[in-house]
């Protein structure tokens, strides 16, 4: 049991006011700081996950031909070539007006009436999405059907300029991942000082209840329960004020809606993850609480 | 009951405090147990509670060797037995009451079934009107019987007392003296530390265990080998 059940009377064995002194305060700190980092954690690599689905199968044909009008029919070809493909799942020009909108942005013109964008030699693209996950032989098949509907067009995977930026989210989220445990880690080193503080505050308690017969485990259920609740007060207004935060935060980004913010979410699985840890956490404590009071009581005949 | 032979005691790398300890305390008897300060008493005492493993020797209590038992054991044997520091050692955060029903707790009697027999006691101490007063606001003479009350709640088979009487008046003393005396016709072996040369001719058929240097004086042999227990 994570609080151990202690008849009342036995309860009256430590005094009535805190084991602990700051622990609560701490523990709550470490809690709050530790449920970011799993929501940040989280957050990135669904994300990392949501982008490198995206742009797993997915190259763009950029033709380059000089002539415009051969340019656009060879586009055209390569499309409806493409679509016609068993290994294509999608493929779809990119309009000319869409280029411009996406260049009028470095422009500093969105209108699309700027005389230098218009007169900018724009190359055709083709954006193809391949079926399943055999990239590697239905490359070779695009290869052989861009030779022959536009010869010199360049085939784009963009896993290529897109894939560091999928490993860098990854790695956040890995690093968001070690901060989670090193805060466990600090949470636990705490509930083994507050422990041996414990101890060494009612040590003449424990030698008297030792020497009229107190078995080990009813001392250590008396301390552990007190280190228990005394850091389930912490986590819990640790939780609240995460919890408070990451609401503002899941406020505020509701409000992306492009680029690669809008594929950051926390998820079921990782709202079910964010609701564990605080319990997960409860039993940490009482478990070290536990095992360093065993072991401290172990040193007394 | 305790039988003890060839036990030595050191703390760490020093000197022996106790050297070639040998007796056998015989269930029901009464012992006081003199000798200078320094002698060893409380270390002698603290292996008869089970505070202490001695360094070597042999200790045996209720039957069993207590060297080589292992500590999860310890706490059985400890309900059997009753003790009352020369400090009291009370919880002062508790009242005299629950300080008297500690052993009961410990050994899992029900609240029903204790608030009787720490009544009694707290009665038989003279305290019955001070059962919720803590140690602090208690004279020495009252903490002092707080303290006994607890060794005897249970009905240890065998009660140690280190120097229980150094800190009442003689008139106290007595009467705390009678206390033990009464555990023991009720069949209490009783080891009572002290230096207080008056207690000791107050009880009649007690038997006198002295250390002198570390060493327990038996020139008779009558310790080691009681009268009940020889060929």
């Amino acid at each position: 049991m994570i609080i151990p059940r202690v008849p009342v009377q036995h309860r009256r064995l430590l005094p009535d006011h805190r084991l602990s002194g700051p622990t609560p305060w701490v523990i709550a700190i470490l809690m709050m700081l530790t449920l970011l980092a799993a929501a940040a954690g989280v957050g990135l690599a669904r994300s990392a996950n949501a982008i490198g689905d995206a742009i797993a199968g997915r190259v763009t044909v950029q033709i380059v031909t000089a002539n415009p009008v051969t340019r656009a029919e060879q586009a055209a070809a390569l499309r409806r070539a493409a679509a016609a493909q068993p290994f294509v799942l999608s493929a779809r020009s990119v309009e000319q007006e869409e280029l411009q909108a996406t260049l009028g942005q470095w422009f500093g013109s969105s209108e699309g009436d700027d005389p230098v964008l218009k007169s900018l030699p724009l190359p055709a693209l083709v954006d193809i999405d391949f079926v399943g996950e055999d990239r590697t032989v239905h490359m070779r098949a695009l290869q052989a059907l861009v030779a022959r509907e536009a010869p010199g067009a360049r085939i784009i995977p963009h896993a290529e300029w897109l894939g560091p930026v999928a490993r860098l989210i990854r790695s956040l989220a890995w690093i968001a991942g070690v901060m989670v445990l090193l805060m466990a880690l600090a949470s636990a080193a705490v509930v083994i000082m507050t422990a041996r503080a414990a101890l060494g505050t009612h040590y003449a308690t424990i030698e008297m209840l030792h020497m009229i017969g107190a078995t080990d485990r009813q001392i250590t259920r008396l301390f552990q329960r007190r280190i228990a609740i005394d850091t389930a007060y912490g986590i819990a207004l640790g939780s609240l004020v995460a919890a408070a935060i990451l609401l503002l935060i899941g406020w505020q980004w509701s409000g992306v809606t492009s680029g690669l913010a809008a594929t950051a979410s926390l998820g079921p699985a990782g709202g079910a993850l964010l609701l564990a840890l605080p319990l997960l956490a409860i039993a940490l404590a009482a478990l070290t609480a536990r095992q360093t009071l065993l072991a401290a009581l172990k040193k007394i005949l | 009951m305790v039988e003890f032979d060839g036990v030595g005691l050191r703390y760490g790398p020093d000197a022996e405090v106790l050297s070639d300890i040998s007796f056998n305390l015989q269930p029901g008897s009464f012992y006081f147990l003199t000798g200078a300060s320094g002698a060893g008493k409380t270390s002698l005492l603290k292996m008869l509670y089970l505070a202490q493993r001695p360094s070597r020797g042999i200790v045996r209590l209720f039957g069993e060797d207590l060297v080589a038992m292992p500590r999860h054991r310890l706490p059985g044997f400890r309900r059997r037995i009753g003790v009352v520091f020369q400090d009291f050692r009370l919880i002062p955060h508790l009242s005299a009451r629950d300080n008297i029903a500690l052993p009961l707790r410990i050994a899992g009697v029900s609240e029903e079934d204790l608030s009787g027999p720490v009544g009694e006691m707290l009665s038989w101490i003279g305290l019955g009107d001070r059962a919720d007063a803590r140690p602090a606001t208690l004279s020495g003479g009252e903490q002092q019987r707080v303290a006994i009350a607890r060794a005897v709640i249970a009905r240890p088979q065998l009660l140690v007392a280190d120097e229980p009487t150094g800190n009442v008046d003689p008139e106290m003393a007595m009467r705390l003296l009678g206390l033990f005396e009464a555990l023991n016709r009720l069949g209490t072996t009783v080891v009572v530390a002290t230096h207080d040369i008056h207690l000791i001719s107050r009880i009649e058929n007690a038997q006198m265990m002295r250390l002198e240097r570390g060493r327990l004086a038996d020139p008779t042999g009558a310790l080691r080998y009681p009268p009940a227990n020889r060929a």
